[in-house]
């Protein structure tokens, strides 16, 4: 019998209580959006009330005015080049930068980690600027390697902690077997990285997909936009169309739900790895 | 093992070559993060609007009128009441449902599951669907009020009312991971002190004060560092629900960045925001790391 912090009654009650307040405070909003989702806009019952037939007109205005699976079929082309790129870059650069502990690479960790704090916001007017100037505006390219710069301090931070609890002496009894540091990365190095590499996927996964406050801009045009971007133009197009606002968001909220529910073991241990390294 | 004799397979047997290996990641930081930090604060002393070849440079002008613009400092307020007031609230509900959740009970799983879910949605979504839930005349909020038989009330388009509700909507989105950050730091708390804490006959409020806090102060910081750079960061919710309104009352320095440049195309008063920005939230975040860290060591 484990002994912890709570041995109360009085105790655990509330506690419950404030557990299951925080479950219903999650799960409320989610409920409201589907039932607004599936009622015809003449439908004048409550928004509390759950509907009363399957009505899909909602989601078939959202598919076709909104363009949601184009903007779907974008934000995967977009997510997967960049977290291929994030995945390769970041273990490139935390390879030298947990083994080699020189000052000049203290300095270009924490520069790296200092990027983490630059609010996207912050830089909008000189990207937008660049971007136009260089023709990336518009371009799956162009947001490419924004959102890959934006999430590649996390993945340099992640892979250069985790090589760090790799012991050295592995690398030196390849040394001696005359293995120079790009053989020694490629074959002991990079296999054993899965498991980082995880966490790294679904943390910056979840960022790309989602990323909204750039994409805004450098996607502006109907056909490029990605999930986000598209979900809320067509939210500031259509506000008089709630039902059509919600099925949009149900759609934009479920590829990453379904993920989550068949992957949640990963999605946390990735959120703790980025915590508590 | 083969060995390959080339100068360049040569050449990687000195350790110091792999540095190589950081120069592509080192490439996209300065062409996309350190390039436009300066260009962006070359800008920031024009008076650019964004487009015309035409520009002159003004000075320090911009930043002289940021403090005379009672709209930018309305958005200072509003930014440090989400960055705080978010952070605050999620700490408070993230370690409450953590200490609950490092118990065994029926349903624990579930909850961590639900507590997180809103974490992996897009904030832009997620304003979307508070707006359906706080809209005036079909909001599902306004239902309940009407029901109880109260007048609606304007929860997005009173002053007060709406900044509350960003910080709510803003702090329920994002306690799930100061819950996962608390939690993680809980189970790395052995059982022993807390049996010997009972044995020498500690109630539950000593044990938590003398154990839980001093054992989980590392992850305090942590969960305080993120959550506050994603308040003072906050645009997506804001531009759905309010857009910055009633007039300019609810904007962020984010939001208000966004309307300076595509609405007023006022471009180089907008780059001096944002250089603003940047500098409030390094300088907030490393003040507040730095203190934080001053209470880790005295414990």
């Amino acid at each position: 019998m484990k002994i912890k912090k709570i041995q109360n009654l009085h105790w655990k009650i509330p506690a419950g209580l404030m557990v299951l307040l925080m479950i219903f405070l999650q799960l409320v909003p989610f409920y409201i959006t589907l039932a607004v989702a599936f009622k015809p806009k003449t439908d004048l019952s409550s928004r509390w009330m759950i509907p009363t037939s399957i009505y899909f007109d909602n989601f078939l205005t959202a598919i076709s005015r909104g363009r949601i699976l184009t903007a779907m079929l974008n934000s995967l082309l977009v997510t997967s080049v960049a977290i291929l790129l994030i995945c390769l870059l970041g273990a490139f650069a935390g390879y030298p930068l947990a083994r080699i502990k020189s000052r000049f690479n203290k300095i270009v960790l924490m520069t790296i980690l200092g990027v983490m704090m630059i609010p996207p916001l912050s830089v909008l007017v000189p990207l937008y600027s660049m971007m136009n100037k260089i023709n990336g505006v518009n371009t799956y390219w162009g947001i490419i390697l924004i959102v890959t710069t934006g999430q590649l301090p996390l993945s340099v931070f992640l892979y250069s902690s985790f090589i760090s609890s790799i012991p050295v002496e592995l690398e030196e009894a390849a040394l001696l077997d005359g293995c120079n540091y790009i053989q020694i990365f490629n074959r002991i190095i990079l296999p054993l990285l899965k498991p980082v590499t995880a966490s790294v996927i679904i943390l910056t996964g979840i960022f790309v997909w989602n990323e909204y406050q750039l994409s805004l801009y450098i996607l502006s045009s109907p056909a490029k936009r990605t999930i986000a971007p598209a979900i809320g133009a067509f939210f500031s197009q259509s506000s008089s169309n709630l039902g059509a606002a919600a099925a949009a968001a149900l759609l934009g909220v479920l590829p990453l739900v379904v993920l989550y529910l068949f992957l949640q073991k990963y999605f946390i241990k990735g959120m703790i790895d980025s915590a508590l390294k | 093992m083969e060995q390959r004799k080339g100068w360049l397979s040569q050449l990687f047997f000195k350790k110091e070559a792999t540095n190589i290996l950081y120069v592509p990641a080192l490439i996209l930081f300065a062409v996309f993060t350190f390039y436009p930090l300066i260009y962006g604060l070359k800008i920031s002393f024009t008076n650019w609007n964004g487009y015309s070849q035409n520009y002159g440079y003004v000075g320090f002008l911009n930043y002289i009128e940021l403090f005379k613009d009672k709209y930018f400092l309305n958005a200072i307020k509003n930014t440090l009441i989400f960055g705080f007031g978010c952070t605050i609230f999620q700490q408070i509900i993230g370690l409450a449902v953590a200490i609950t959740l490092d118990h065994k009970f029926f349903g624990r799983n579930f909850s961590r599951i639900v507590i997180y879910l809103p974490v992996l949605v897009s904030p832009v979504i997620m304003g979307i669907i508070y707006y359906l839930f706080l809209h005036y005349n079909y909001g599902a909020l306004n239902d309940i009020v009407v029901l109880l038989g109260y007048e609606r009330i304007a929860w997005l388009s009173k002053e007060n009312w709406a900044l509350i509700a960003i910080v709510i909507v803003n702090t329920l989105q994002f306690c799930g991971i100061s819950m996962i950050i608390y939690l993680a730091g809980l189970q790395n708390i052995p059982d022993m002190y807390y049996e010997a804490a009972k044995i020498d006959g500690a109630t539950d409020f000593q044990a938590f004060k003398y154990i839980t806090i001093p054992f989980l102060y590392p992850a305090v910081i942590t969960s305080v560092t993120i959550n506050l750079i994603g308040g003072l960061k906050l645009f997506d919710v804001i531009k759905v629900l309010t857009n910055g309104g009633p007039g300019y009352s609810t904007n962020s320095i984010s939001t208000l960045i966004d309307i300076t440049y595509f609405n007023a195309q006022n471009a180089g008063y907008a780059s001096s925001m944002g250089v603003f920005l940047f500098a409030m939230i390094l300088i907030v975040t490393i003040t507040l790391h730095k203190v934080l860290k001053k209470g880790e060591v005295e414990v």
